[in-house]
């Protein structure tokens, strides 16, 4: 079990960023829009380098904090084990998220974040949608499919 | 200095993907398995998100400007409830229930390098990419359809 206190401070973290970048720079913080608009080629440098300010993490906190022992004793930015599906089943799930958030126009950050701070509805519809379908979907891969 | 400030921002949404555990595929299906050994830890991450963005957007309708300059773009919150939306955020749900992974995650456990997160993140791309053409035929459908009545 992940920790309470890390998601909570993690998770204020995120709402740190997505306040910053809509206060500061007067955008939204929906990555898939984010990434979306930049291999579309849409105007702003601002996209790519918020891009790049990820991958940064990425490579930056598991090297400096590999635990962060002054909330929790559980290691930050190293996975529990492997991704438990296959490359195929990959490929097909990447391909899903890429097409569903765009027809969608958001994902978990857009979405779940921005667009629930935002008081929309139809952010709050998408939210419990995408969440109640990938709840569906690991009790049919776990527990159905396993068990057949 | 947009481009500066917007790194720093991805840095930090990074880091807090990362110590909430949103980068970690296991963790986020064990969220999402609510009939299987549930954990229910990765709630309080919206939680601590929302908190804190809730009331910059309530500042942000106030303020109107951006500090950088500039209008602040708030996606206008009475646009309808649509099909495409729902059937998006759908097909959005089986993605991210079977490979545990959504948009943010999947560009921060890039450094990871393994064949698994780059194939992911290729496909993602192309699903993103896929999408795009959508519109465009829809729009030139509009147009054939404008044409159309110009000629009648």
């Amino acid at each position: 079990m992940a920790s309470i206190s890390n998601a909570l401070i993690g998770g204020a973290l995120i709402g740190a960023a997505s306040a910053g970048l809509l206060l500061v720079n007067g955008r939204v913080a929906g990555i898939s829009g984010i990434l979306g608009g930049a291999i579309r080629g849409e105007a702003g440098v601002w996209r790519w380098t918020f891009v790049l300010g990820l991958i940064a993490a990425g490579f930056a906190l598991p090297a400096v904090a590999p635990y962060v022992s002054a909330f929790d004793i559980n290691p930050v930015g190293s996975p529990t084990g492997d991704i438990p599906a296959s490359v195929t089943t990959l490929a097909i799930a990447g391909v899903l998220v890429g097409f569903g958030t765009a027809l969608g126009t958001g994902c978990t950050s857009g979405h779940g974040v921005s667009g629930i701070s935002n008081l929309s509805p139809r952010s709050l519809v998408a939210t419990l949608t995408f969440i109640g379908v990938a709840a569906v979907t690991v009790f049919i891969v776990r527990h159905l499919a396993a068990g057949a | 200095m947009r481009a500066i400030t917007s790194a720093i921002f991805g840095f930090i949404f990074g880091a807090g993907l990362v110590i909430s555990g949103m980068t970690d595929p296991n963790r986020v299906l064990g969220f999402l398995d609510v009939a299987g050994n549930w954990d229910p830890t990765l709630a309080f991450v919206m939680v601590g998100a929302i908190a804190v963005t809730l009331p910059a957007f309530a500042l942000a309708r106030r303020v109107r400007n951006a500090a950088l300059g500039g209008p602040i773009s708030i996606p206008d919150r009475k646009r309808p409830i649509t099909l495409s939306l729902v059937i998006g955020a759908a097909i959005f749900g089986v993605g991210w229930g079977l490979s545990g992974i959504c948009p943010g995650p999947a560009i921060v456990i890039l450094t990871t390098a393994t064949v698994k997160v780059s194939v992911f993140f290729a496909a993602l791309v192309l699903g993103l990419w896929i999408a795009s053409l959508v519109p465009a035929r829809a729009q030139r459908r509009e147009r054939d359809d404008a044409l159309q009545n110009l000629i009648r």
